[in-house]
């Protein structure tokens, strides 16, 4: 049955993703533009949290003041997001890594996206999966943290505030994905120190806390979409709000109900009960052959998959 | 009010020259212990203030430097820190079971080795807590936990029991201090410096050995007992939480509140006995601290061994041949990678006590101890059996290009703050036992008799 259905699967794919971006063009939540910060000066009309109508300076609205640790406790009102990472299209070219670790200023090394080599067993094929935090529904990390620096906001991003982590690592290991770093040693250099702390920037890192990916909220609130999502030169993640079922790799606006439901979306590790909000569709009907993946990679990073089944397997047969 | 107070000092004096000759005796047995300097006692004193300042070098690198000079890493957060804690944690546990349940069981046997057990109890209660502080990245914000914290969280259960367990047990400890330290005003021949008698008469609280000050003391000991048994069972619970809440597959299990409870139990009464093994050869104290007392210690001990090996079995066998993926992982780690160490902690660390205790011809003071010694080694490794092969087999597997996050590897600065934690144990507990006799002296001639 499912044989039979292959062939036409990619060729279905594009179709609804070209009907879907009708659908979804209405709904679009974020430009796909790059340019990020004018300097216009301008004064422009926000709405506060409490609905106040204010008058703020341009560029304090969209680029120059992220959110406090007290306002960043706040989720974007009316939003829940969510994240939709398409397997079959990825071919471990890494950008989401690098641009990840550009932005919020990581060391080599220290990732909040991670790319793995996953093969459910023996006989099936390896496919590559990247792996930003889940930002569950139900995140055992929040609900261990003593003091409250890792928290749930209504607009379901998971956070957390580096000023008032005290580094116990329990969320590290409450958290059954890996998604956290601890910040090891003290590395920072003299142009962080000018940066403003923001939980929704995670900029700049501090030592002895922890840090992990955040769904970038300062570029949402830009209304741009996270930098992994318009790294990837494969359009493999999707971005968008489960509000208004509308999500976007940057190039086509799909409904994501659609998405979910056409090809067959799940999430890692359903059975702990966590709740992420990051859905995968499974690497059936690929763009590329898992192979690719491996081209161009450095020893260094070959080295991290030579312990996978698959390489064991490899050696083997 | 004149009245009254003269009425005591007349009784105080009669009381004196009435005072219980075993007592007597008792105490001029253990005054010179109290102030006298020896070689050994004095070598003692600078390998552990060594092994306290190398400790204190280790902390200072690691608060100047970061946490990165230790095995720590993003996988394996938790090292031989937590498994100290842990294991500190339990030898206090096994103060508070052992001394609370022998008293309130009336135990006959139990005069001479209760204070040791009481020590035991308030001394690895501070330092236990003293690991889990090297185990956080910024100490500058502990106070956090009492401004921000969330009850929610298992580690504000653990701040909450830890500290209650404390006061509870200095109690405990305190209450039967008392008529000693009264004892100690009372005794003429004492010869130490003017602030300690001072001190000795201040913390004896005016008591005297009268039925009415007799029956209150027994009262409250009674109602102290019964309540540090169960905060610490409590205590070593939630500790257990701590891992067993998280959905780690080597954690998650819900026998590990009772299991780390047994544990607990099981490797501090191996440490009382070494205790009673080396303060009756130092102190010569033979008379005092029997065979008898070994073995009945040791019959503990070797119900424990049993307890402990039947939770281990449970814990691994259901792992084992339920064969979940990733409890398999854990399972071929522990016997690949970990094997020597399981062999020691889960093999050794049962049979061995229970062949020692369980053959009475084997049943030595020498042997007890090295049973019970056997039992403390088993259980710091089954600690860390527990803690590092599941933070190295969590559900995704660890694909890293750092090497040295893949496996932990303790580090010289983690064993030197081990070191000065074990060191620092060591000069309380000698300290204390400088300061107030190591063998119960009031009513003590009641229970042997």
């Amino acid at each position: 049955m499912s044989e039979n259905k292959k062939p036409n699967k990619k060729k279905s794919r594009r179709n609804f993703l070209n009907s879907s971006l009708k659908v979804g063009a209405s709904a679009l939540l974020f430009s796909t533009a790059t340019s990020s910060c004018k300097k216009s000066g301008g004064k422009v009309k926000a709405l506060t949290q409490d609905g106040k109508l204010i008058e703020v300076d341009q560029n304090e609205a969209e680029c120059c003041a992220p959110a406090t640790p007290e306002e960043a406790r706040q989720g974007i009102p009316n939003r829940k997001f969510v994240m939709v990472i398409d397997l079959s299209r990825c071919r471990n070219a890494r950008k989401c890594v690098e641009k990840c670790q550009e932005a919020h200023h990581l060391l080599p090394g220290q990732e909040f996206m991670k790319v793995y080599l996953m093969q459910r067993s023996e006989k099936t094929s390896p496919y590559w999966f990247p792996k930003p935090c889940f930002h569950c529904n139900n995140p055992l990390c929040a609900s261990v943290c003593p003091v409250g620096a890792t928290y749930k906001r209504s607009d379901g991003i998971v956070l957390v505030d580096n000023e008032r982590c005290i580094g116990c690592k329990f969320c590290m290991t409450g958290c059954p994905y890996n998604a956290r770093i601890f910040i090891w040693e003290k590395l920072e250099t003299e142009e962080e120190k000018n940066i403003e702390y923001s939980p929704e920037t995670s900029i700049p890192v501090r030592e002895g806390t922890v840090a992990k990916c955040d769904f970038c909220p300062d570029m949402i609130r830009k209304k741009q979409l996270p930098h992994c999502v318009t790294a990837c030169p494969m359009g493999v993640i999707y971005f968008g709000d489960i509000n208004e079922d509308s999500v976007t790799n940057g190039e086509e606006t799909v409904s994501f109900s659609e998405l979910i439901k056409t090809y067959d979306g799940y999430r890692y590790l359903e059975v702990l009960g966590t709740d992420p909000s990051v859905y995968y569709l499974p690497a059936n009907s690929r763009l590329f052959p898992f192979e690719r993946g491996l081209e161009g990679l450095d020893d260094e990073l070959l080295e991290r998959y030579k312990n996978t089944p698959y390489f064991k397997n490899k050696k083997h047969g | 009010m004149t009245n009254c107070s003269r009425d005591i000092r007349i009784h105080r004096i009669l009381k004196i020259r009435s005072m219980d000759k075993t007592e007597y005796n008792l105490l001029s047995e253990f005054a010179p212990q109290l102030r006298t300097r020896t070689n050994l006692g004095k070598t003692w004193m600078i390998i552990l203030i060594t092994g306290i300042l190398i400790g204190l070098f280790g902390l200072y690198i690691q608060i100047t430097r970061g946490h990165i000079v230790t095995g720590m890493r993003d996988y394996v957060v938790w090292g031989v820190y937590i498994v100290n804690f842990i294991f500190f944690m339990g030898l206090s546990y096994a103060g508070a079971l052992v001394a609370g349940s022998l008293h309130l069981m009336q135990t006959k046997w139990r005069k001479p080795i209760m204070r040791m057990a009481e020590i035991l109890t308030v001394v690895s209660l501070m330092i236990g807590p003293l690991f889990i502080l090297l185990c956080i990245g910024r100490l500058d914000r502990l106070y956090y936990l009492f401004i921000y914290g969330r009850i929610q969280s298992p580690i504000t259960w653990d701040v909450i029991a830890i500290s209650t367990d404390l006061i509870g047990c200095l109690i405990f400890l305190y209450l039967a201090l008392i008529p000693d330290f009264a004892k100690l005003r009372d005794f003429q021949d004492l010869n130490v410096q003017p602030w300690r008698k001072e001190l000795y008469r201040l913390l004896a609280l005016g008591y005297q050995d009268t039925p009415e000050y007799n029956k209150i003391l027994k009262r409250s000991k009674n109602i102290m007992a019964a309540i540090i048994i169960a905060i610490a069972i409590i205590v070593y619970s939630v500790l257990a939480w701590i891992f067993s809440v998280t959905l780690q597959p080597g954690w998650h299990s819900a026998i590990f509140g009772p299991y780390f409870v047994i544990a607990a139990v099981y490797s501090g009464t191996g440490v009382l006995i070494i205790i009673m093994w080396l303060y009756r050869r130092i102190y010569n104290l033979q008379a005092y601290i029997t065979k008898e007392h070994f073995v009945k210690v040791g019959v503990l001990l070797l119900i424990l061994a049993a307890f402990f090996g039947y939770f281990t079995f449970s814990e691994y066998l259901t792992k084992w041949y339920g064969s979940e993926k990733n409890d398999s992982l854990l399972i071929d780690k522990l016997f690949s990678e970990f094997f020597w160490m399981f062999i020691i902690s889960n093999y050794l660390g049962v049979i061995l006590p229970l062949i020692i205790m369980g053959i009475p011809k084997f049943r030595t003071i020498n042997s007890i101890t090295f049973a019970a010694i056997i039992s403390v080694v088993a259980l710091w490794f089954n600690r860390y059996l527990i803690v590092v092969p599941t933070l190295e087999t969590p559900y995704l597997p660890i694909q890293d290009s750092r090497t040295e996050f893949l496996f932990y590897s303790s580090t010289w600065v983690e064993w030197s703050t081990t070191l000065g934690g074990i060191a620092l144990f060591c000069l309380l507990f000698t300290l204390l036992s400088k300061f107030v006799p190591i063998i119960e002296v009031s009513g003590f001639s009641d229970s042997k008799n």
